[in-house]
Formats: structure tokens, C-alpha cells, sequence
């Protein structure tokens, strides 16, 4: 595990003024899908391709159960860089969505403390902003992709680059709560997700036909 | 006459010629196209065989693009002449080998052309490939055809002019490339001839271990003297000296480890041969492996080089050692003899001192980990240094470790590691 610590921190904590986020304490399902999509080309990234090239499916996964099973207390975050406008809307966003838009929440996936839900979808919270910003927009170019179905990337697709900047900029001022567990995933689809599934956590159900 | 009119005349006649001679040796095709054994229904060994064949040929490696179908193609391949795309090997008609004879298949492993009779690129390594026997050849294509048909089709390749044109192919196979077949030495023992057949053959060693020229050929099969991988960064290491990747010294054991495992005791597989391992190697049978380590082991030992022309011998400085205690000294110790098993010593090590210090430079920059194999399954992994160390500080802790506890060897120099900073890990 030596070789993460260099870019994602010891014990897989990343600083919050870094561009590589945080490993530890994310799911390990979730931990997984990156690994293999850095070696899959779903991912782009020179230096994690190069090292998980020659690696085994059974290796990564026991990479990714060794850095989900980590609890550590997170730094609190930088202060906020945007204004408070800028940071209610980023709230809205998060929190509720835009219906109008059928857009939905992020809480809807990524569970209403923002720490992730089992055993597919990351938490939001204790990323640098840069990292989150970088990834959207990725998202928003294709560059990065998730298994398809693609749901994140159909979500992306519908935020403005003004949206991504709310609600980066929101998330990254958060505090990581004391608990950053990931929630179990629901027992019901979330109604909020409409028509959209998610190839990367097949848990959160495809929509009603 | 006129003497502009006999100069005319004979230099139309060297013209002729030099067409012709293309023509004979680059063009001229005399591909048996007869049916082969395929033809007739395959049998469950056929099948097996060629599936093992597919393995120790690392068909798949190339022939599969990053999170695409397995030997569906359209991987890109980097070469000094521009991109080229592998070809869709499944069964798919339209866009795969749906179509083909195992006589065509045949035509392309043994003479380097496709179904309709353009003659393809060298980076399909068929100078290698000529010498798989007829039998091997069809058995892969059995396999081949078993796999599931998937329609990708085979992207365009990128490459500049005049290198894609079948005139340019023409000239180079002239000049490169002749139909081979292995012929067995009946001198050397059979687990030789069979490691030879393998090393010269599917396995085609040599388009890593050998040198290539300016128009990227490299020498003949027996040509293992190691070179610079194109556009990858990495060099593959002479096969013929013992101070580089020779196993003359190594007990038989040891090498087989080392294709079986990705380590051994005396070194592990790292970069593009630890993909080798992951894919290939690790899968072939004792005995295929042993053979091949008896084929390596007997090759003719090459003499010693020691700093390449023009490079001064490594003088560690007041950096180098401040940096290697603070970054190295953890996992390889203070005296460089590392811990058994886990991290490897850099006293004495070979690839520390080896002339060319590219592997060491890549090494520092972005890490890597030996092969996962059924042997070793959790390999001990060197982190990347790419974000933490400058330049001159990565050629400073070189430097040093070239020059430390009885090392010796050339000096790396800022620019050595510019150089292979700025290519784009594969």
C-alpha cells in the first residue's frame, strides 16, 4: 500500500489543499470500479494506469477492502472560496436537485450525509475542490466514464459549468461528519433518480419500465 | 548512339531491376493456400492447443484494446512511423476473420499478408511468426475461430508517408524480411530445439530484445542483444550479457521463477515484460518454460559494456545521499542490501548497474509493481517518485545508487531524465 501513500496521503488521507482525493473509508465496491477503470481505459490517468496494469481483479479488490475498512478522523476544510449565493445554490443543488430539470440530488445517491453509500457510490465529502471540479468536468467531456449505463455522466451532462462551480464550491467547504461511513444502500430505488441506472452500482436499480 | 541515350538505357535497366528484386523477395507470394488440417472438424485438443498457442504468442495483449472485447483489436500501438491499430481477430464476418481460410490465416503468420493479399505491417511481428509451423498456425486459428464473433471494426491506421503504402512494405520486406521456417538442430538437446522454436517463434523475443534501425527492423531471430522499446521509454535488456537480462549464470530454477512468477531471486519482471509474465508466460507449462530457459541459457555470452560512450562514472553527491536516505533508505536500507523477498538490494543488483539507466529512471518516476501471478499474488510495489523528486534530483539518488557499495556505473544526468519524464507512460 506504500506506493498510494505517496500521492493519496498515509493512510489514503489526502490533504485537502492537494488535486488527489481521498481513498480511505470510501467503498470498496466503489475503490474497485476506479481501480479497474484506470486499467480499462474508463479512466485516464498516466501514473495509477502504470501501476495497476500488471495487478490481479483478486489483488485490487484486497487493495480496495484494505483502504474501505479505514476510519480516520478528516481535517476540516478549507474555507469556502465562494460567495454565499453561489454557495446556497450549490446547496439547493445538492440537497434537493432541480426537478424541473430532472435533475437529481446528490443526496439521492451519494446518501444524505454525503458520505457515500454501499457498496458502489463514493462519499463528497473531504475532496479538494480541484479534484471535484476536475472530475465533473471530465465527466462532462467523456474523458472520464463509469460503467455503462453511465448515470453520473448523464447527470453531468445536464449541469452548467456555473452549477459544477456551486456546487464544488459548496461540498468543498463542508466538514467531513464525525461518523464518514457510507450508508447501507436503500431498500427502495430512490423515487428522485427517475429514469436513470447506474452501471457502476447496479444496487440503485434500473428505472420502471 | 548517343551517351545520353546509353545513359538513359542503363540507368532504366538498374530501374528494372531493382523492381523486379522488390518484386521477388518483397511481393512475390508462394503462400501454400492448400486447406491444412483446419479445415477438418477441430478437435477438443486442437482447440486447447491453440488456445495455449494464443497464450504463449501474447496475441491477446495486442489484439485487445483497454476495456474492450478480448481479441476484438483496436488497440493503438505507438511506433516512430505513427499509430497503428491492431486488427479484430474474432470470427466476425464483416469486421473480424469470419471469412478466412486457415490457409489465410496461414498466409499472414508465415509470409506477413492479409486474406486478399495486402501485405501488412511489420508490427504485426510476423518476421517472428514465420517460424510457427503449419500445424501451431492452424491450431490458433481453431481457436480463433472458437472465440465469440464481435463487429468492431478495425480502426484506420495513422500512419505518416510513405510508411502505411504496400510499395514502401514492399521495398522494406526486400530488404527485411524472408519466409522462414525452424528447422531443428539435431546437435542440440529437444527441450532447446523446443525453447528455440518458442523464443525465435510465437514468442517473438526478439521485437522487444533486439535493436531496431531507422526503418524499424530489427536483426534476425537469433538477434537478442537487447534495444530501446520504441516510443515506450523502457529498454528491453540484452539476452546475451550477463551484466544485463543473460541467465548464462543463473541456476535454471531461477529463470523459470522468473517467467513463472514475475520474481526470482535474482530479479524480478518489471514495465512492458512484467505484462509479458501477467499474460503469457505465467500461463505456459513447466516443461514449455524450462525449454525456453535452456534455449536462453545456451545463447552465445555477449561481453561486458560498461558506461556508455560519452557518460562520465557515477560520483554520488552530497544530494544523492542526502535523498536516498530520505526516500530510499526505508524499504532498500542504508547499505542498500534490501530485505529478501520484498525489497530487492541495489548493491551489486544488475539493473542499478546496468549501462543503460532508462528502467531505473522509469522505475523512479512512476513506480511499478511486479506481475500479480497465480505464483506471486500480492506484489510488493515501488512507489512513484514522478510528483516528489525534480529531475536533477531523481538523477541526483541515481547517481548515487550507481555509485554506492561497490556499484559502478555511469552517471544519470538531468536531461537522461527529462528525456523519459516527458513521454507519456503507456
Amino acid at each position: 500500500m506504500l506506493p498510494c501513500a505517496t500521492c493519496h496521503g498515509k493512510e489514503g488521507r489526502a490533504a485537502p489543499d492537494g488535486y488527489y482525493p481521498r481513498i480511505a473509508g470510501k467503498p470498496a465496491g466503489y475503490l474497485l470500479n476506479q481501480l479497474r477503470n484506470f486499467r480499462d481505459g474508463r479512466r485516464h490517468y498516466g501514473l495509477m494506469v502504470a501501476m495497476v496494469d500488471p495487478l490481479s481483479d483478486t489483488y485490487l479488490q484486497e487493495i480496495a477492502n484494505h483502504f474501505a475498512a479505514l476510519e480516520l478522523p478528516y481535517a476540516a476544510p478549507l474555507p469556502a472560496q465562494t460567495g454565499r449565493a453561489e454557495l446556497l445554490r450549490g446547496e439547493a443543488l445538492v440537497r434537493q436537485g432541480d426537478a424541473a430539470r430532472q435533475l437529481p440530488a446528490c443526496v439521492a445517491c451519494h446518501g444524505s450525509r454525503l458520505t457515500g453509500m454501499l457498496p458502489h457510490v463514493p462519499g463528497l465529502l473531504g475532496l479538494p475542490r480541484d479534484y471535484l471540479n476536475s472530475q465533473l468536468g471530465a465527466w462532462k467531456t467523456g474523458q472520464r466514464r463509469a460503467h455503462a449505463p453511465d448515470c453520473m455522466a448523464q447527470v453531468v451532462r445536464r449541469l452548467s459549468d456555473d452549477d459544477i462551480s456551486a456546487i464544488t464550491g459548496w461540498l468543498a467547504a463542508q466538514a467531513v461528519p464525525a461518523d464518514a461511513r457510507p450508508v447501507p444502500a436503500p431498500a427502495v430505488r430512490p423515487a428522485s433518480l427517475g429514469a436513470f441506472s447506474c452501471g457502476s452500482a447496479p444496487e440503485l436499480g434500473a428505472a420502471a419500465p | 548512339m548517343k551517351r545520353w541515350a546509353l545513359a538513359c538505357i542503363a540507368v532504366a535497366g538498374v530501374l528494372c531491376c531493382a523492381v523486379l528484386l522488390v518484386w521477388a523477395l518483397g511481393v512475390r507470394d508462394p503462400a501454400d493456400l492448400s486447406a491444412g488440417s483446419a479445415q477438418a472438424a477441430a478437435s477438443p485438443q486442437q482447440l486447447a492447443q491453440g488456445a495455449y498457442l494464443a497464450r504463449a504468442g501474447n496475441c491477446m495483449a495486442c489484439h485487445t484494446r483497454r476495456g474492450g472485447d478480448p481479441y476484438a483489436g483496436g488497440r493503438p500501438i505507438a511506433t516512430p512511423f505513427g499509430t497503428v491499430f491492431t486488427s479484430n481477430l474474432t470470427p466476425d464476418g464483416a469486421t473480424g476473420l469470419g471469412h478466412w481460410s486457415a490457409a489465410d490465416f496461414w498466409r499472414a503468420m508465415h509470409h506477413g499478408r492479409s486474406r486478399d493479399g495486402r501485405l501488412l505491417l511489420p508490427a504485426f511481428p510476423y518476421t517472428s511468426f514465420t517460424q510457427v509451423t503449419r500445424e501451431d498456425s492452424d491450431a490458433l486459428f481453431v481457436y480463433l475461430r472458437s472465440l465469440p464473433a464481435v463487429a468492431q471494426p478495425n480502426p484506420p491506421h495513422a500512419l505518416r508517408w510513405p510508411y502505411g503504402s504496400q510499395w514502401a512494405l514492399a521495398i522494406w520486406r526486400a530488404l527485411y524480411f524472408r519466409p522462414g521456417t525452424f528447422e531443428p538442430q539435431p546437435g542440440r538437446s529437444a527441450p532447446w530445439n523446443r525453447g528455440a522454436y518458442l523464443v525465435r517463434g510465437l514468442g517473438h523475443c526478439n521485437a522487444c530484445h533486439a535493436s531496431r534501425n531507422a526503418l524499424g527492423a530489427s536483426g534476425d531471430a537469433l538477434d537478442l542483444e537487447g534495444g530501446q522499446i520504441p516510443m515506450q521509454g523502457w529498454y528491453a535488456p540484452s539476452l546475451l550479457r550477463v551484466n544485463e537480462a543473460g541467465v548464462a549464470d543463473w541456476n535454471a530454477v531461477e529463470v523459470l521463477q522468473l517467467l513463472q512468477t514475475g520474481v526470482s531471486p535474482r530479479g524480478s519482471a518489471l514495465g512492458p515484460m512484467a505484462e509479458v509474465v501477467l499474460h503469457s508466460t505465467q500461463h505456459l507449462a513447466r516443461e514449455d518454460l524450462l525449454a525456453m530457459t535452456a534455449y536462453l541459457q545456451a545463447l552465445p555470452v555477449a561481453a561486458y559494456r560498461v558506461t556508455e560512450e560519452g557518460k562520465a562514472p557515477a560520483r554520488s553527491s552530497e544530494a544523492g545521499t542526502r535523498l536516498y536516505g530520505r526516500h530510499c533508505a526505508d524499504c532498500h536500507g542504508e547499505n542498500g542490501v534490501g530485505v529478501a523477498g520484498a525489497y530487492p538490494a541495489l548493491a551489486g543488483n544488475r539493473a542499478v548497474r546496468m549501462t543503460n539507466a532508462a528502467n531505473l529512471v522509469q522505475v523512479v518516476l512512476r513506480g511499478g509493481f511486479a506481475p500479480a501471478t497465480a505464483g506471486n499474488p500480492r506484489p510488493f510495489g515501488m512507489p512513484p517518485f514522478q510528483i516528489v523528486l525534480t529531475d536533477s534530483e531523481v538523477a541526483a539518488v541515481l547517481t548515487h545508487i550507481r555509485s554506492a557499495w561497490g556499484n559502478r556505473a555511469g552517471e544519470v544526468t538531468e536531461l537522461d531524465v527529462a528525456r523519459l519524464r516527458g513521454g507519456a507512460p503507456r
